[in-house]
């Protein structure tokens, strides 16, 4: 096809809804071209064609083939974000980039990470994981036998209970997606249901909770309600194929598809089953949110239903009015992502978003929509429900219920609150810079 | 071919029998866990539940517990738990503020259990659990009687600990209530 044939004429595609929000399908019906004209944000209406020549990089046999790969020299820039690089002894965040990702799941070394004491750097022949208290048979593992069981494999978001936390400042933190949600990823976990372990050793009908137990420094301890355990759990020991990073639970951490990330214990050597919790300090104090009344909520569990923009957001620069394609991902504990709706007037009018299949439980959904920008000034936030009739909350129901700061938040490691599900909103101005909203 | 199925089939026999004799191999999977003796986890097991399960023989007082502070804790926490580049272990303010308030054990923990807990599991953060027990029922009368929860002269050890009832013990509402067993 020629350079200089005129492109198809835009301007019948549907719009559905305010400030050029076009039909979700608009461009499956309207052909290649079109499509490929929104796939980047760089589309030039006005840039000349110009000859094509051979690169340097296509006129010689290129480099050796490494057994490790990693990403190209030109993506050094994807890379997760530190509070802490130097280790100091306070909690460290790494956060994903989800601005510079696309799709699904979260490749393992841009998983996001907190730890409160580092990763331990764990001999995975010397690795045990107990099983004892409320059971007939206390049971030892090690890493070989857990891999000679049946295994299973499903893709599963992992959520910081802090993730988002900056939202519950008074005024909007001007930061991007990897600062304000930068603490979930999803990845393909494979390992051993929980439910198989804890039959061998045999379960005492007095048992309610089990205490799942890291081999960290700090011995981190959290309490699980017997039923999300035979539900769901898993003792988790493969991360997108490959053994679990060090910073996410090497060589094995329970897994609790859809609840709270803290309570996915890492580095997991020991389950308790018990007939109370153990109020540890991360359910009894840190996990439970304060409210405007004084009181706080305890045993959360559940990241609830979710959805933020990631394309475009802070640091992607819009070059120029045209075509781009809107977007970002929604999750929910408590089931399959059924429907996302995006608004680009600030909330005033909404499109339904196409939604990436397959729509799994308890993993991302990714969600896209086209938007054909004017250069003029637009709001843009998304709105995600699930399959169980659960709906995202507006930042104004979540602020009444939850409260927000009194003066503005200005330290992304500082974590006012917790369990923020609220939408996100993201300004574009004139001039194709996008910045971080109240709307 | 006609006797290795019977020798199959034999030792599936063999199998249904021991399960049945034993029991103790899995519906659901090989049954590749090595027994363990609550003896032998004896070392890992120090899970302490509210109610004060768990808790080892031993006893401290405020007075112990203040000068095992002053060498073991206050670099991080401060002179008598006041802060310094960790948290403040005495004090607070009331929870009216809502988000803005800093929690604290005296303001927020419900259960005084958590404090010996957590600083026989995670304490002191360069060198965690090497506290005797003695020394953690102490550093727990400590923190307890500088917040004035406990009396100066109080013991804490196995009985008396989980009975101390905490100012902010029942300012917890579930978030789902059907979830808690």
């Amino acid at each position: 096809m020629s350079h200089q044939q005129p492109r198809p004429a835009l301007d019948h595609l549907e719009i559905a809804a305010g400030n050029g929000l076009l039909h979700r399908r608009a461009f499956l019906t309207t052909g290649a071209t079109l499509a490929a004209a929104i796939t980047g944000y760089t589309l030039s209406e006005t840039a000349a064609a110009q000859q094509l020549t051979d690169a340097p990089w296509s006129t010689k046999p290129g480099v050796p083939i490494p057994e490790y790969a990693t990403p190209s020299p030109f993506e050094k820039h994807v890379v997760r974000t530190l509070t802490n690089p130097r280790g100091e002894p306070r909690t460290q965040h790494a956060r994903t980039p989800h601005h510079l990702v696309n799709g699904t799941f979260t490749p393992n070394g841009l998983h996001f990470v907190i730890s409160h004491s580092g990763a331990p750097d764990i001999d995975p022949a010397q690795h045990r994981l107990v099983i004892h208290g409320l059971v007939k048979r206390p049971l030892e593992f090690t890493l070989d036998a857990l891999g000679r069981y049946p295994m299973v494999s499903r893709m599963a978001f992992v959520e910081c209970g802090g993730n988002s936390a900056p939202l519950f400042s008074n005024e909007p933190l001007q930061a991007g997606v990897q600062t304000l949600h930068g603490l979930v990823s999803c990845a393909e976990w494979t390992g051993v249901m929980l439910s198989t372990l804890l039959e061998e050793a045999g379960i005492d009908p007095r048992a309610k909770w089990l205490i799942a137990e890291g081999a960290d420094s700090l011995a981190l301890s959290r309490s699980v309600p017997m039923s999300k355990a035979l539900d769901d759990a898993m003792i988790a020991l493969y991360q997108n194929g490959e053994r679990i990073m060090p910073g996410n639970g090497y060589p094995m951490r329970l897994l609790l598809p859809g609840w709270e990330g803290n309570m996915n214990v890492k580095w997991l050597r020991r389950i308790k089953l018990v007939d109370q919790p153990g109020m540890s300090y991360y359910e009894a104090r840190t996990y439970a949110p304060i409210l405007p009344n004084g009181k706080a909520y305890q045993f959360y569990f559940l990241q609830e239903v979710k959805s933020f923009i990631t394309h475009p957001s802070p640091g992607l620069k819009m070059s120029g009015p045209g075509f781009y394609e809107v977007s970002g991902i929604a999750y929910s504990a408590t089931g399959p992502v059924a429907k996302v709706t995006v608004s680009a007037d600030g909330g005033k009018t909404w499109a339904e978003a196409a939604l990436q299949e397959p729509r799994l439980s308890k993993a991302f959904t990714r969600f896209r929509l086209p938007w054909k920008w004017d250069g003029g000034p637009a709001v843009l936030q998304s709105r995600a429900w699930d399959e169980a009739g659960n709906v995202q909350p507006t930042r104004a129901e979540v602020i009444a219920r939850r409260g927000q700061t009194k003066t503005p938040v200005t330290n992304p490691a500082a974590f006012p609150s917790q369990h923020y599900n609220g939408p996100t909103s993201w300004a574009v101005d004139r001039a194709g810079e996008v910045k971080h909203v109240y709307a | 071919m006609c006797t290795h199925r019977r020798a199959v089939h034999a030792s599936a026999v063999l199998a249904s029998l021991f399960v049945f004799m034993f029991g103790f191999v899995s519906a659901q999977g090989p049954g590749l866990g090595h027994p363990i003796s609550e003896a032998d986890v004896a070392a890992w097991d120090i899970s302490i539940l509210p109610d004060g399960t768990g808790l080892p023989p031993g006893s401290g007082t405020s007075e112990q517990g203040s000068k095992i502070f002053a060498v073991k804790c206050a670099v991080c926490h401060g002179e008598s738990g006041k802060g310094g580049s960790a948290a403040a272990l005495v004090g607070g303010q009331p929870l009216t503020s809502g988000i803005d308030t800093t929690k604290t054990v005296a303001n927020f923990w419900p259960y005084a259990t958590t404090i010996f807990d957590f600083t026989r599991r995670a304490m002191p953060w360069p060198r965690p659990r090497t506290l005797t027990s003695e020394e953690v029922y102490a550093l727990t009368a400590f923190i307890l009687s500088e917040n004035k929860i406990i009396g100066a002269g109080d013991v804490m050890n196995a009985q008396t600990l989980p009975k101390v009832r905490m100012p902010n013990r029942d300012g917890f509402i579930p978030r789902f209530p059907e979830r808690i067993p």
